[in-house]
């Protein structure tokens, strides 16, 4: 446990040593400002159905930058060590193989939540300004911010597969980036094909990442993504140790 | 310490390494020679459980470095060749992260980092970022790291290669230092570091242990024993047909400096064909002004083995 602990700590502050943290910090939030900005211009104009919270993790802004952060924090993660060669003394030194995979991936995850704690501080003002809940009840709160730690957790694992398979980081990232945007958008499959049945489309629905976070940050807190989200991430990381193990033969 | 048995490791059907057999006992600094690609880096990976051999086994410390791998790795400090650091990482603070890595008890971190930095003449970069280092204090970083657990057993991977003729001074008095308490494996092409430093030598080549021995064995071993140079005026006489015919002379090379005539002598082993060569000058009246022997080296020894066709 405590080597667990020793190499969570060394991942999670090696994203503060290098700029890459920084650039995707002011990124991140400057699009989630803009995202918060837009939407309460736009609410000011006309009134609407819906809260402010909600409007907020469900716009375009909100998912471009949502998929593009994952590449971002997990490319480095292993590729960075082959091509350094740092996966050396790493592995031969007495930890084992599950150790450093799951390391790795928490110590991402640990950066993604930190990524998202500012954005808690958007509604704290929002109410202190206006006097207004920003969302219609704490369920929404957390069912939206739930629903970012479970798909954060599922395109997380991905990009700790895609840093396995390559000690390329830009290759990583444009694996991870396409898988992710595949999953993320396929969502949208039942907009753009009309012809399909009601019964496929709600099938295509329950999968669907953008109608989960509709739901979800609604406050209707759904038990089905959570199973599914957390399945998959076990698969992937699974795989995640597998490939990192192949790595042994292949060389 | 270490036991290897028949390990042998192929890259795609290329074998790199082909049934390697040798043992380091407790207590000694065992030099690993050979040519660039011999396999000694292969060999040191797999000891170091970095990667598995493709048949054979090996052991560390009494453990199995396939079925316990995690105490060999915890009895083992091991440098790579060309030492991988985190770059963006202070000197202290990845010594710290290593110490707590290979298992030493929180409160003796401190104590431990602060001594292989002493050890390791590190004091003055500790709080340094790594990337900002130069070659040898960042050999230096790796070396402290090897040692940070306090390991019986530390397995070197070229250790000197890179530094300047002071820095690799300094280093080799530390592996010296180092052998008083610690088994120690290590690799290098640099001769003169392993004839002052290693008490036994193993020369591999092609991925074969072509020589298991102690360095003075080895020495005793080759066919030529060094040689002898001779610089002098020989007027009309052809030199090196003279030379030649003196016992114990195998080969004769001239070059021409000016009046003077060089002859490089390749003599047998255990002869001194110096009073020979002073008795023929006299005679045939050259005038000399070098007669000089040169002692055999480990050199002789790994060109003669690694080279058979030259020699
Ligand atoms: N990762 C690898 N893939 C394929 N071949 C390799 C790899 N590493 C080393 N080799 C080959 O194995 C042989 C031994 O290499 P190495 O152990 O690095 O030699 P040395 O350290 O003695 O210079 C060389 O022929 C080298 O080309
Ligand atoms: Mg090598």
């Amino acid at each position: 446990m405590r080597k667990f602990y020793t190499l969570l700590s060394r991942e999670v502050r090696s994203y503060f040593y290098s700029p890459i943290a920084y650039v995707v910090l002011v990124f991140f939030l400057f699009l989630a400002g803009v995202d918060f900005y837009f939407q309460l211009s736009f609410m000011n104009g006309k009134p609407v159905g819906y809260s402010v919270q909600e409007a907020f993790f469900n716009s375009v802004f909100f998912w471009f930058a949502f998929v593009l952060i994952f590449p971002l924090i997990t490319m480095r993660l292993f590729a960075e060590e082959f091509k350094l060669g740092t996966i050396e003394p790493l592995m031969t030194a007495p930890v084992r193989d599950w150790q450093v995979v799951l390391a790795k991936f928490f110590g991402a995850l640990v950066f993604y939540l930190i990524l998202w704690l500012p954005t808690l501080l958007y509604f704290w003002i929002f109410q202190l300004v206006t006097h207004q809940p920003a969302a219609n009840s704490m369920g929404a709160y957390f069912g939206a911010y739930l629903m970012l730690l479970l798909l954060g957790m599922f395109y997380l694992s991905i990009g700790c597969l895609a840093s396995t398979l390559t000690k390329n980081q830009i290759v990583a990232a444009i694996i991870s980036f396409c898988v992710i945007t595949l999953h993320f958008f396929s969502g949208l499959i039942s907009f753009i094909v009309q012809e399909v049945t009601s019964s496929t489309r709600q099938l295509l629905g329950y999968f669907s990442a953008i109608e989960q976070m509709g739901t979800l940050s609604r406050g209707e807190i759904d038990t089905r993504p959570i199973v599914l989200y957390v399945s998959m991430t076990i698969v992937m990381l699974t795989l995640t140790y597998q490939a990192f193990q192949a790595r042994k033969w292949r060389l | 310490m270490i036991k290897v048995e028949n390990l042998t490791k192929r890259y795609a059907g290329q074998p790199a390494i082909q049934d390697l057999n040798f043992e380091v006992g407790k207590g000694e600094i065992m030099g690993f020679l050979g040519p660039n690609g011999a396999g000694k880096s292969t060999t040191m990976r797999i000891l170091s459980s970095f990667m598995p051999p493709t048949s054979g086994r090996a052991s560390i410390a009494g453990f199995d470095i396939f079925e316990q791998s995690l105490q060999a790795r915890a009895h083992l400090g091991y440098m790579p060749e060309n030492v991988p650091l985190y770059n963006d990482m202070r000197v202290t603070e990845y010594l710290d992260y290593r110490a707590a890595l290979k298992g030493v008890p929180h409160r003796r971190v401190a104590e431990r980092v602060g001594d292989v930095k002493e050890l390791c003449g590190l004091k003055d970069v500790e709080k340094k970022i790594i990337g900002a280092l130069s070659k040898g204090y960042r050999q230096r970083v790796g070396l402290a790291d090897a040692l940070v657990h306090e390991p019986d057993l530390l397995i070197l991977d070229e250790p000197t290669s890179g530094l300047d003729p002071n820095q690799i001074r300094q280093v080799r008095d530390l592996i010296k230092n180092l052998g008083k308490q610690h088994t120690i494996l290590l690799s290098t092409h640099i001769l003169p570091e392993v004839e002052m430093t290693c008490s036994r030598v193993i020369i591999i080549n092609r991925g074969r242990i072509e020589a298991c021995d102690t360095p003075e064995n080895l020495l005793g071993r080759i066919r030529t024993a060094g040689g002898v140079v001779v610089e002098a005026k020989v007027g009309n006489d052809d030199g090196a047909e003279e030379l030649r015919k003196i016992a114990g002379v195998r080969d004769v090379t001239a070059s021409v400096d000016g009046d003077w005539q060089i002859f490089a002598l390749r003599v047998e082993a255990n002869t001194d064909v110096r009073e020979e060569v002073y008795r023929l000058a006299s005679a045939r009246h050259w005038t000399l002004r070098e007669l000089s022997q040169r002692r055999a080296t480990l050199e002789d020894v790994f060109v003669e083995i690694t080279h058979p066709d030259e020699a």
